[in-house]
């Protein structure tokens, strides 16, 4: 019972955050590489991402700090930010990161600010529901 | 199995491709990772681009195929995919996120094979082998432009079955060969036109290239010529029309590695001036001549005098002598050059390539371009002026079947070291030019760097000049060969281009390199089959047996040009 239930839960959840955007289908490919050599494969990708890219947040917290802003910086960073995003299908923060890098293109710093303060959340609130579902998944 | 061959070649393809995978994404790195295991291929990983270049250069023959982002911090995706491409030849595939259509442009105006967008499914990754089968298959027609094997065609077989384990290597096509000595006639008959003959081709692994390079260090760049390497190699179903167009690519490789070399160094200013672009197939010879008048440095060495190589017709015999005196003039000053400098320097200054002085010559032969790139180019050596010398860096070797038919140039057996390579290229047209000459390049392996160098410029000419040569100049060869063993190599390294090799890898190629490629056993890092790791590996000694046999077998000259030795 108990572990149907969590089964069901789990997989509701997961239904929930690809019908919410938070994930794409990149998951899924992680979690389809899941084998006996790496039966946690995609946890592990997971923690792997948010354990690096916290480094790309605070580059860009120290960035945004400058005045004026170098949006040649803030771009690469972006750049690279929204790479890494793409291998667990963070789909969300990858939008915002797309969206971050049209205002530095437009060097609207204005935009840049109020779409890196989004992205934070984005960021956030992924983790969250991750960890959740990845204690679920256990 | 073969040395310098890490993963099991024997594994069906494409299982077992060995991928090296560039990417500073930690996260990436692991999923490419993962996903490529998946498909059953052996995987290594790096995070820095330099280090990428490490390992390749490291094992030469170590990597089928390589992945990279284009964002590295240490240095352009581009950058890497250039130098892999030049340093290795390997196929590369470029990674991006971004997937703007310029950026998608300039990966493949850099060379990359594929351009894949992040996130990357496993289904992409799945057929990524098609790049490398892809580029051996057109190796191996550059390469076989007449063999009638069935080489390509087993391998398109095997495609087919894809999964079923196709056989690459050759080795394991034997049972399928079936045009064993038989073949030897009828071959030479059949090739008469490799362009036009797309025969399976023998697709020559890396094993192959070793038994074949072993086989042409055993005879000795004097005397090779196809039908002993052919004999020595025991592979019964390799016909000596195999053998010798193997060995004019060889010498082509070896040729367009100086070129390259030398083009490069020469951007600083040297190898332009030194070779036309034109003139490099039959001047080659002449024009080193013509340096080496001016030079005379190593003119002693080589018995320069009157003529060295009793060619037949006094063509021949200018070509002799002129051969030898570019090549020991290019020797000598290679040497130095080469000791004193990196790869980067352009040696040629001694060895102009003085296309003119083998004007007379003409070959109307094919001109066995070494450079790979350009698809069977085929100067003859009159012509050369058409070749492109900037085509690739190929080293004009033009041989010209017709021209030195002329003379017997029985280039035999000369230990022309340098101008083995080189005179390969340019010899099969004249099959005269013996192994001998091929030989002599063969031996000099750790002057090979030198050669590399000094040879961008002159090895063209040198190359043809001494295949033409016939045998006569054996002494000639000899003498230079024990005077300056890498001038000779030099020599024929040069015409080949190889020098140009040298330019590129200053680190590598010149000592290591060289050595390595000169040396039969190394022939594998050559890539021969699998990708052309560094040029310096094609200077294997072997590759200068080659040539000379190639020059026996004028029939055998199909235009190697692009010295791809190419399983």
């Amino acid at each position: 019972m108990d572990r149907n239930q969590s089964h069901r839960q789990l997989a509701a959840m997961k239904q929930s955050l690809f019908d919410q955007g938070y994930l794409d289908e990149q998951f899924i490919q992680l979690e389809e590489l899941q084998d006996d050599a790496n039966p946690h494969f995609a946890e592990e990708i997971v923690t792997l991402y948010f354990r690096d890219s916290s480094r790309f947040i605070s580059n860009l917290d120290q960035a945004m700090e400058r005045n004026p802003l170098d949006f040649g910086k803030l771009d690469s960073i972006m750049h690279q930010f929204k790479g890494s995003s793409s291998s667990i299908g963070a789909q969300k923060v990858k939008a915002e990161c797309t969206l971050f890098r049209e205002y530095c293109a437009a060097e609207n710093a204005e935009g840049c600010m109020r779409s890196f303060q989004q992205l934070k959340k984005e960021y956030a609130v992924l983790r969250k529901k991750l960890e959740t579902y990845f204690q679920l998944a256990k | 199995m073969d040395s310098g061959f890490s993963s099991p070649r024997r594994d069906a393809f494409p299982a077992g491709l060995r991928v090296l995978v560039v990417d500073d994404d930690p996260t990436w790195i692991r999923i490419l990772e993962k996903m490529l295991k998946k498909c059953s291929y052996e995987v290594t990983t790096c995070g820095l681009a330099r280090e990428a270049l490490n390992l390749l250069r490291e094992r030469k023959d170590g990597y089928d195929i390589v992945i990279s982002d284009v964002n590295m911090p240490d240095m352009d995706g581009f950058k890497l995919l250039e130098h892999v491409g030049l340093e290795m030849d390997l196929p590369v595939i470029m990674m991006s996120v971004d997937g703007e259509t310029s950026r998608v442009m300039k990966g493949v105006q850099h060379g990359a094979c594929d351009y894949l967008l992040k996130p990357i499914r496993m289904k992409e990754l799945r057929n990524i082998w098609q790049h490398v089968f892809r580029k051996r298959i057109h190796e191996a027609r550059e390469f076989e432009g007449h063999e009638g094997f069935e080489g390509i065609h087993l391998m398109r077989n095997g495609s087919d079955q894809s999964e079923d384990g196709m056989l690459f290597s050759l080795e394991d096509m034997p049972s399928m060969k079936k045009r064993k000595d038989l073949d030897n006639n009828h071959d030479d008959k059949e090739f008469g036109d490799p362009s036009s003959t797309k025969k399976a081709r023998v697709v020559w692994s890396v094993d192959l290239h070793q038994k074949f390079v072993k086989a042409v260090n055993q005879i000795g760049f004097d005397k090779v010529g196809p039908k002993r390497i052919l004999d020595l190699m025991n592979v019964p179903w390799l016909t000596r029309e195999n053998v010798a167009s193997h060995l004019q690519k060889y010498r082509l490789y070896l040729s367009r590695l100086l070129k390259e070399n030398d083009q490069r160094s020469s951007s600083s200013g040297t190898k332009p001036s030194d070779l036309p672009p034109r003139d490099t197939a039959g001047d080659f010879g002449f024009q080193n001549l013509t340096n080496k008048q001016q030079n005379d440095v190593a003119v002693d060495s080589f018995n320069y005098s009157d003529v060295p190589l009793q060619s037949h017709s006094s063509e021949t015999k200018i070509r002799n002598g002129d051969l030898k005196a570019i090549v020991s003039d290019s020797i000598a000053e290679k040497r130095r050059a080469l000791s004193g400098s990196i790869p980067g320097t352009k040696v040629s200054p001694q060895i102009s390539l003085n296309h003119s002085s083998f004007g007379p010559l003409k070959p109307e032969g094919r001109h066995a371009v070494f450079d790979c790139t350009i698809p069977s180019t085929q100067f003859t050596w009159s012509e050369t002026p058409e070749m492109p010398l900037k085509k690739e860096h190929k080293s004009f070797l033009q041989l010209e079947d017709s021209s030195f038919s002329h003379s017997p140039l029985h280039v035999t057996q000369r230990k022309i070291q340098g101008l083995k390579s080189h005179s390969v290229a340019s010899v099969c047209s004249n099959p005269t030019i013996t192994e001998s000459e091929v030989a002599a390049s063969v031996e000099t392996k750790p002057m090979y760097a030198d050669y590399k160098r000094e040879y961008a410029s002159s090895v063209s000419s040198i190359g043809s000049v001494v295949d033409t040569i016939p045998t006569q100049s054996k002494s000639l060869m000899e003498n230079a060969q024990l005077s300056e063993p890498s001038s000779a190599k030099n020599l024929a390294m040069k015409t080949q281009g190889f020098n140009y090799d040298l330019e590129f890898y200053p680190e590598n190629l010149l000592d290591e390199d060289l050595h390595f490629y000169w040396l039969q056993g190394e022939y594998y890092n050559m890539n021969w089959g699998f990708e052309n790791i560094g040029m310096p590996e094609y200077y294997d000694p072997g590759l200068v047996a080659e040539l000379s046999s190639h020059l026996h077998d004028s029939a055998d000259c199909t235009l190697v040009d692009q010295g791809l030795f190419i399983a």
